[in-house]
């Protein structure tokens, strides 16, 4: 990795000089059952090279065949981006030269995309909406992949061998092209990630994709250019590639700014390039110069014919849409009746399926958001994961519930049983049953914890005798040491005053 | 044995048209082991050596005759599997060896992918099997079919049985060969400009090129996606309709396929009648550049069919002139990218430069050996003709020229049912002659590359001689017009036999038995040094 790091001005100094136009590429990994173009299964984590046939293999004399359920995901997505759908459309070869794509071209849509012209509205976590102008989405087939196996770098270049997986060769992707988008100012960074989680939701909505952006499902590449202040002609871009994570997202553009802008203040000028972007440190490198030249010699596929897509299809499938997020999120916010704070933090922890399906199942309102909101994400919190990976289902969290409707634990068991979940002990009523969690109900065992308390507290039975019920708790503490905190502190005070002869 | 009849029966046998072969099958007179052994005998005899024809890349002698055997014992059988049994099984056939094939390797006549063999059939080769045709083996082309002589092969060149020092045309020289020469009966041929045509006028076979899309390309080692086609390669014009039934139809693995099969060829082919059939002259083939014993027979043809009914007028396709050209930027442009994949990376030839290298110089090196002049010279021209700046004039009129083409054709068509012209302007030329002129081997296609830019049928029929060489006529008809371009062709042929006693290939010079080693008996001595006197 290179040692070099590139000077960088602080956010704040660098949105005092400048405005970012930013401009987003993101590809969407189709969950279709085969690939783009072939009958291979389009697959994740299978053994290398077993998900292909001749087709993906660019083996001599093979023609593709055109995936009609990614074109039908594409006109969903075309139609949720608010898109103009293309009456016809095709295909065009991309031309170059590269081990990952096997017959040394991929085959893409290049000027008559499938779907054109639409907008997304984004919500910020503050609740303002942004619009997001989007170009265009087309249809194209991934590359396979490539591990490069030494070398310093990790590139193909100083490899001592590069192993390639041709499974993902042909899978079906979604290339989504926003406008430039100028005029978000210090708020870029967070626009970026709403946008690529926006985005990411509504693939997942959809249902077209399994959206997983640690898979790879959903990856982004970043454009990124500055202008000074006070002006309006977009700066040179840099192009950072594949930055798969929402949050990271953020972090790149506010990079890209912030190296940038030094670059600029000292009279510098940007070199158009990719460039990779670095987890670890948060910060991008040069990747290889790019020029609106690169020559991929695109030319219509000859092996293809044009898709047509009917007024009669589309509308088939517009109506087949499942509800925009953005709208769901509105209908769920009031049959809820949550503020908008308690919503925004919902949305915010990621955890509005998980509500909503517990609600579904249900639970409160109320107990939905207590049990993912609170327990649920402290366990999260704590084990370093998002909510949804934690391992606990809204399944799970009704049956916490049903648990302390019937008496059988209390909250702080319940708190208790959900670690269990998280832990994959299995389901709280097996879990309260194999740990025996349950409260102790049993009357007799209680009495005799309870005349135990008594025979040893002496003065607090004298001052309950007295009239003092308040000094019941001071016998309450003792019996549910000795259940274990199992006991049901209602039903032990019942039971004091029964054998002091006290009433309220 | 006795080894006088048996090799007369022998020579009957596989002079025999392919359906004539069918219906002694059907009737049991021989059997298919008895009729695919002398196609074997016969390419043992005359393919091999110096001075053979060199038709076949490859002979499948086992496969063949398993085939053969399996059909033997079907009909033998009897019942509803005899009975279901195409009715050309057991009737011998080669491939072109760029159609992939499981079993056999494909090389495409290229060091590229020379041992490859290819794991799946291509669709041609699986409607071979399912109807049981033994499949004799892959037939010699010009490297990636690229080429109008035969002479581009990596693997040497193949001669016309008609004179052993002359070209069998290309780039199905193989396929022509084979048929014109007694070998096979049928075989598969690919046209992307006139590779079936042409070889079949200059070895006096039919070739027919069916309408784009006619016939699937799953398999078929693509030169030019837009333009390739497959078809037939014969002795009669009934037998390559037949042939072509059996070929065509809808195949969900080519999108360009016709979702409708091109029906009626056989029965069209058949037909022999052409009253009243409206028959267009193509002007602008037929004047400047064409040898004047071509012109003669052609003119003759016309004037057959005249006699025959035919309604006959000049028509004009203006824009005919522009199509060579057109096609030469078109062609390269798309064989440029299709060419690509060969790398050296996942399959054939893979060399590595002496000191090593990056990826980038492996494929590189692989390329450098592992094309051909020709096929080098095409990539280069089509790479140039799509890069950015240039695509607009090259690749992008080359296609407005395409369509004008188009349009010359549909108006031709509103006027006649067929066009005519000689297939080739001149008849088989010297090998070697041409070989160092792309120029002049390209305008060799000049007249069959128009029906390959419009996408319709074409088919080349034997015209009779010039010079002792064969002479082919070309018949177009509109896209999914097949049938009534059979129909002619079929009636031309019928007539220009009748008219010589015979079919053409009765006049066609006996091949000498080439094989250099015999088994020990009689002659082997004398037949050992005539081999010397080569």
């Amino acid at each position: 990795m290179t040692a070099v790091t590139d000077e960088v001005l602080t956010f704040d100094e660098a949105m005092a000089g400048f405005d970012p136009v930013l401009g987003f590429e993101v590809h969407v990994e189709l969950n279709t059952r085969t690939k783009m173009f072939s009958s291979a299964a389009n697959a994740f984590g299978d053994v290398p090279n077993t998900n292909v046939t001749e087709v993906d293999l660019g083996l001599p004399g093979v023609l593709p065949v055109v995936n009609g359920k990614a074109v039908e995901y594409a006109i969903k997505l075309g139609l949720a981006l608010n898109c103009q759908i293309a009456e016809t459309c095709g295909f065009a070869r991309k031309n170059y030269f590269y081990p990952d794509t096997p017959k040394n071209f991929q085959t893409s849509q290049y000027d008559d995309p499938i779907a054109h012209d639409g907008w997304l509205d984004v919500e910020l976590e503050d609740g303002t909406v942004f619009r997001v102008e989007i170009e265009r989405a087309h249809m194209e087939e991934d590359a396979g992949k490539l591990t490069h196996v030494g070398g310093a770098s990790g590139r193909i270049q100083d490899a001592a061998h590069s192993l390639v997986d041709y499974n993902r060769a042909g899978v079906p992707l979604i290339e989504i092209v926003t406008k430039p988008i100028a005029g978000v100012g210090e708020r870029a960074p967070e626009l970026a990630r709403a946008y690529v989680t926006a985005v990411r939701d509504i693939v997942k909505n959809l249902g077209i994709s399994d959206a997983r952006m640690e898979r790879g499902n959903v990856r982004c590449d970043a454009n990124v250019s500055l202008m000074p202040k006070g002006t309006a002609a977009f700066g040179t871009r840099t192009e950072t590639k594949n930055v798969n994570s929402t949050r990271a997202v953020a972090h790149a553009v506010t990079y890209e700014i912030q190296r940038q802008a030094a670059i600029l203040k000292a009279g510098g000028s940007i070199v158009q390039e990719t460039r990779h972007w670095h987890e670890d440190t948060r910060t991008t490198t040069s990747g290889r110069p790019k020029s609106d030249a690169d020559d991929y010699r695109y030319f219509p596929e000859p092996d293809l014919v044009p898709i047509v897509t009917t007024p009669e299809w589309i509308e088939e499938l517009r109506a087949q849409l499942p509800e925009p997020p953005a709208e769901r999120r509105k209908r769920l916010k009031a049959d809820w009746g949550f503020s908008d704070e308690e919503f925004r933090d919902v949305v915010n922890a990621g955890v509005l399926d998980e509500i909503a399906d517990t609600i579904a199942a249900g639970a409160t309102a109320a107990a939905a958001r207590k049990w993912w909101m609170g327990e649920i994400a402290r366990l999260a919190n704590v084990e370093g994961k998002d909510i949804p990976e934690l391992g606990v289902s809204p399944a799970d969290v009704v049956e916490v519930e049903a648990l302390i409707a019937e008496k059988t634990i209390n909250d702080k068991i319940a708190k208790q049983v959900l670690g269990f979940v998280a832990a994959g002990e299995g389901s709280p009523r097996a879990i309260v049953e194999a740990r025996s969690l349950a409260v102790v109900s049993d009357d007799g065992a209680l009495t005799t914890a309870v005349q135990d308390a008594i025979a040893q507290n002496p003065g607090v039975v004298e001052k309950i005798r007295g009239g003092k019920l308040q000094a019941i708790g001071a016998l309450i503490g003792p019996v549910m040491k000795a259940t274990r905190g199992q006991a049901d502190a209602g039903r032990v005070r019942e039971i004091v005053m029964e054998q002091l002869g006290v009433t309220e | 044995m006795s080894e006088t009849t048996e090799t007369t029966e022998t020579n009957d046998l596989i002079r025999l048209t392919a359906l004539q072969m069918a219906e002694r099958l059907r009737v049991g007179e021989i059997t298919s082991v008895e009729l695919t052994q002398a196609h074997l005998d016969r390419i043992a005899a005359v393919d091999g050596g110096e001075r053979g024809v060199h038709a076949f890349l490859h002979v499948n002698a086992d496969e063949a005759l398993a085939v053969a055997a399996e059909v033997d014992a079907i009909r033998a059988a009897g019942g509803a599997e005899a009975e279901a049994l195409h009715p050309l099984a057991g009737v011998p056939v080669a491939v072109k060896d760029n159609i992939v094939t499981i079993g056999q390797p494909t090389t495409a006549g290229s060091r590229m992918l020379e041992g490859w063999m290819s794991p799946y059939d291509a669709t041609v080769v699986t409607k071979l099997r399912q109807a049981r045709l033994p499949i004799l083996g892959k037939t010699n082309l010009d490297e990636f079919a690229m080429g109008g002589s035969t002479e581009h092969s990596a693997f040497g060149n193949t001669r016309n049985p008609w004179d052993l020092d002359r070209i069998p045309g290309g780039s199905g020289g193989g396929s022509a060969a084979a048929v014109a020469s007694f070998m096979a009966p049928l075989a598969l041929g690919s046209d992307t400009g006139g590779s079936i045509r042409q070889p079949g006028a200059v070895t006096g076979t039919v070739g027919a090129k069916p309408t784009y899309g006619g016939v699937s390309r799953y398999g078929v080692i693509a030169m030019a996606s837009s333009l390739d086609q497959i078809g037939p390669v014969a002795r009669t014009v009934q037998d390559a309709a037949a042939l072509q039934e059996l070929l065509g139809g809808h195949d969900a693995k080519d999108s360009t396929s016709l979702t409708e099969p091109l029906e009626g060829l056989l029965t069209a082919a058949r037909q022999h009648d052409v009253t009243g059939l409206r028959i267009g002259i193509v002007s602008e083939l037929k004047g400047e550049g064409y040898q004047e014993g071509v012109l003669e027979r052609f003119r003759e043809a016309v004037t057959v069919l005249q006699d025959a009914g035919a309604e006959v007028i000049e028509v004009s396709c203006p824009h005919l002139k522009y199509a060579l050209g057109a096609y030469y930027l078109i062609m390269p442009s798309e064989a440029s990218s299709n060419l690509a994949k060969f790398d050296g990376v996942r399959y054939g030839n893979r060399v590595v430069p002496e000191e090593g290298g990056t990826i980038e110089q492996v494929m590189g090196a692989t390329r450098a050996a592992g094309f051909g002049e020709e096929v080098k010279r095409r990539i280069i021209l089509g790479t140039y003709a799509l890069s950015a700046g240039y695509y607009d004039a090259y690749y992008g009129s080359a296609q407005k020229i395409r369509t004008l083409v188009q349009r010359d054709f549909d108006e031709a068509f509103s006027k006649v049912d067929v066009l005519i012209s000689p297939t080739s302007p001149t008849t088989a030329f010297g090998l070697g002659e041409k070989i160092d002129d792309p120029l002049a081997m390209y305008l060799n296609d000049v007249a069959t590359i128009p029906a390959n830019l419009a996408g319709i049928p074409g088919i080349s029929v034997p015209g009779g001689l010039a010079e002792g060489l064969p002479v082919g006529v070309q018949f177009l008809a509109p896209a999914r017009g097949d049938a009534v371009m059979y129909r002619a062709a079929a009636a031309l042929e019928s007539r220009l036999e009748q008219a010589w006693g015979a079919q053409l290939w009765a006049q066609a010079p006996e091949l000498d038995d080439t094989r250099s080693t015999q088994p020990v008996g009689v002659g082997t001595a004398d037949r050992t040094a005539g081999g010397e006197n080569r």
